[in-house]
């Protein structure tokens, strides 16, 4: 028997409301899979896009403050779903391999910075640590009939040697997963491209154009669902679609998941552990066609 | 197209302070404009970015520094991804814009007041706390319409929160943003 995987878990503001489907969903397959998770005490927030733009030594203190937080566990490895999230830790644990650099980090926090930790995503470890053929085995109900295209977003891989995952502009982890699952992946041209990150309510207008755009690849492409990784990709094109239809004139209907979430439906987990109900865009019709008619199981008790 | 006298305005201290706090080798770019061809965003730039990256080896510190560009880079990474020479441009983009906040200039106000309220909100609550995030960057720009819509289908749902999240250890984080300050006006 292996040894099961242990990981401190990072959730990231937007786990706590805007993608907390995310988590449940993240939580709910890693206990299925018996990978255990235990969050990071009292973790604070990474600074996201906004701590880079102002300051480099700012943002790495930030995201400093919760490795150290993994190491006060017993820790070396964290794991957070989300890549923004991952993007400042890996990033602030790279620049801080230059002493002076830590120094300046060490200066704005209350203990010196860690390095020892090391950081990966949800998908990362179950693709790597965990196994694309392990979770096949764990498929009960196949997504047979289930076509999606899968987003990746653009930072999950980039830059490549922060990153160190996957391939920076044709990455197959998600799509792999997909297939384990049962589902058919269409080529999807866009897979790295930005949807607009986070100017959603500073620029609404380029996310219109630029996730308005994934989505009519999308369709083009004759997928049923995106997939998607990363919480803000997910925020822009599921709670944001009717605005994008209403600026693009267009008539999207598509249902936007987690990862997770596919993955845990085709664990036979319930819709309401992984948090279906929490999407914006419907998804009943595409699951319903996949013989999965919600959770029957529950409703009869 | 622009002329430019580099005898008389080329700033190579700035050329030189770029270079510094990027870690990146500003000469080695040689214009080949893949990195503008793959930029989502060079639609909405008024300086396209293989554009910034030739102004700012040839010194133009101001036209650089005012560009509203550097505030409508996402950071995707795309121009780092496929820059023959691997620059690190978004980090250069990135130390770009610090540059231009600390020189005062004001960007583009929108994107400015959503970075500075989001950082508000981590700043005083450890994490950030959405609506009040919006509420902050509504007060201080007048877009009282913003995402009026949302709330409603996304309030139901679980999704936003009229309250902060109680951590602990949030003061942690608030001498996080006083120590920078410290330090920064030292």
């Amino acid at each position: 028997m292996s040894v099961s995987l242990t990981y401190a878990y990072y959730p990231g503001c937007s786990s706590t409301g805007t993608s907390i489907e995310y988590d449940m969903s993240s939580r709910a397959i890693c206990a299925a899979l018996d990978i255990t998770l235990t969050d990071v005490p009292n973790w604070s927030c990474c600074g996201s896009t906004p701590a880079h733009t102002v300051d480099h030594t700012l943002s790495s203190a930030l995201s400093a403050r919760n490795l150290c937080q993994v190491a006060s566990m017993g820790l070396t490895a964290a794991v957070t779903p989300c890549p923004s999230c991952l993007s400042n830790l890996k990033t602030a644990q790279h620049r801080m391999k230059n002493d002076s650099f830590r120094e300046k980090v060490s200066k704005l926090l209350d203990k010196p910075a860690d390095i020892t930790v090391e950081t990966k995503s949800v998908l990362q470890i179950l693709v790597e640590d965990y196994g694309i053929e392990k979770i096949k085995a764990k498929v009960t109900k196949p997504l047979t009939g289930l076509i999606v295209a899968a987003y990746y977003g653009c930072i999950m891989n980039r830059p490549a040697e922060i990153m160190n995952f996957d391939d920076r502009e044709h990455p197959m982890a998600m799509d792999n997963i997909m297939t384990a699952l049962g589902a058919t992946v269409v080529p999807f041209p866009l897979k790295v491209e930005c949807c607009g990150a986070s100017f959603g309510i500073p620029r609404k207008d380029v996310v219109m154009r630029l996730s308005g755009k994934l989505l009519d690849t999308a369709k083009e492409m004759g997928a049923m669902a995106l997939v998607t990784a990363c919480p803000l990709c997910q925020m822009n094109l599921d709670m944001r679609q009717e605005q994008i239809n209403s600026a693009n004139g267009s008539k999207h209907h598509m249902p936007i998941f987690y990862f997770t979430q596919l993955m845990g439906l085709a664990f036979g987990l319930s819709e309401k552990e992984l948090g279906i109900d929490k999407l914006c865009v419907n998804p009943r019709s595409v699951i319903n066609a996949l013989g999965m008619e919600g959770d029957s199981k529950e409703k009869s008790q | 197209m622009n002329v430019i006298n580099l005898t008389s305005s080329c700033n190579s201290d700035f050329v030189r302070q770029v270079e510094e706090e990027s870690g990146q080798q500003l000469s080695l770019c040689y214009q080949c404009g893949k990195c503008t061809a793959g930029c989502p965003y060079t639609t909405e730039y008024d300086i396209p970015v293989s554009q910034i990256m030739r102004l700012t080896q040839a010194g133009q510190k101001e036209l650089v520094l005012k560009s509203k560009s550097l505030w409508l880079c996402a950071t995707c990474e795309s121009c780092t991804a496929r820059c023959p020479n691997k620059i690190d441009v978004a980090r250069i983009m990135d130390v770009l814009r610090h540059m231009a906040r600390r020189e005062g200039y004001g960007g583009v106000k929108t994107v400015k007041t959503f970075w500075d309220s989001f950082l508000h909100s981590v700043q005083k609550n450890g994490r950030v706390f959405e609506v009040g995030l919006l509420a902050n960057y509504i007060s201080h720009t007048g877009r009282f319409w913003t995402d009026m819509g949302l709330g409603p289908m996304m309030l139901p749902k679980g999704k936003i929160h009229l309250k902060p999240s109680a951590m602990q250890g949030k003061e942690e984080v608030a001498k996080i943003f006083r120590r920078y300050t410290e330090e920064s006006s030292k």
